[in-house]
């Protein structure tokens, strides 16, 4: 995907059948990089790099979040309050 | 939607069944492999709270990007565990440990949502075939890529909260969590295609959020 084609080339509707397949084709992680679609259209080369990159910050940036430490004891208290009231 | 897929939608959301205890095949891990599960199923409750230690951080994660508040989070993460502790004897390891306590919470998170009528529609609306997405030509935005060396921590969560309720689901459990396919149209009961389908509706979705001029994002 080195060249940089004219996004006025684009042709509507090979756009349109390539986004079709796209989640099918990111789902199964195929190597899109040498689809012939993309090699001449810079609207969904753009559009294919700015999904991946989506993608990547999802993963890197939204970490897993730390509780309240207070969380805990709370969950033990409603454990215990329904042991108490079962065994009842 | 071709004969084999399921509906495009999640409305079997609105009940999904409760952890499968025996109809899952795949990854599983008895529980004999585990000894703190053991422990736990047992009632032990030293091994329950080495359990809570081991989840908290990724069912938390989970309720809070769902609801989008901490209280409500908190709520969530302890009726997950408490739903958790309730059910952890009938655990039989048909699945890994893990995917069983996530379908737990997703179940706890959706009954949440459903309870508020708001973000049940939008669960609907996103889970409907023909949405604006799907036509052709909708996604392009523009001929450059903008994104990239742009995005920061904020600007995303930010971004991941306006999505609309079964898209962010979906995103949060596939690039988020880590989610396969396959894990995901067991856990919210759709097929495959769909899990893949409503992934590439919601990165499109935030593609176009994360587009958008600032100006336009501080209108009410």
């Amino acid at each position: 995907m080195s060249a940089t084609p004219d996004p006025a080339n684009a042709n509507p509707a090979d756009c349109a059948a390539f986004q079709a397949q796209l989640p099918e084709l990111i789902g199964s992680g195929a190597d899109l990089s040498s689809h012939p679609h993309l090699a001449g259209c810079a609207l969904c080369q753009a559009l294919l790099a700015d999904l991946e990159t989506i993608a990547e910050a999802a993963r890197q940036l939204l970490a897993p979040v730390e509780p309240p430490d207070q969380l805990w004891k709370q969950i033990e208290s409603a454990i215990r309050e329904e042991e108490q009231t079962s065994a009842e | 939607m071709s004969s084999t897929e399921q509906p495009d939608h999640l409305e079997s959301a609105s009940a999904l069944p409760v952890p499968a205890l025996a109809g899952e095949q795949e990854g599983g891990v008895a529980p004999a492999a585990d000894p703190v599960l053991q422990r736990a199923q047992a009632g032990d409750h030293q091994a329950f709270a080495e359990l809570y230690a081991r989840h908290k951080r990724r069912i938390y994660s989970l309720c809070l990007r769902m609801v989008g508040n901490s209280a409500e989070a908190e709520d969530l993460t302890q009726e997950a565990f408490l739903q958790l502790h309730r059910k952890i004897s009938t655990f039989r390891g048909d699945s890994a440990f893990s995917t069983w306590l996530h379908r737990l919470t997703v179940n706890v998170v959706l009954m949440q949502l459903r309870r508020k009528g708001l973000q049940l529609i939008s669960l609907d609306e996103a889970m409907e075939p023909g949405g604006p997405e799907d036509g052709p030509g909708r996604s392009f935005g523009g001929a450059d890529p903008i994104l990239a060396g742009t995005l920061d921590r904020l600007t995303l969560e930010h971004a991941v909260a306006d999505l609309p309720t079964g898209y962010r689901l979906i995103f949060l459990l596939h690039d988020v969590e880590g989610y396969e396919h396959n894990e995901i149209a067991t856990l919210l009961d759709c097929s495959v295609g769909n899990s893949k389908s409503q992934l590439h509706k919601a990165r499109l979705r935030l593609r176009e959020i994360l587009r958008r001029p600032a100006s336009e994002e501080a209108q009410p």
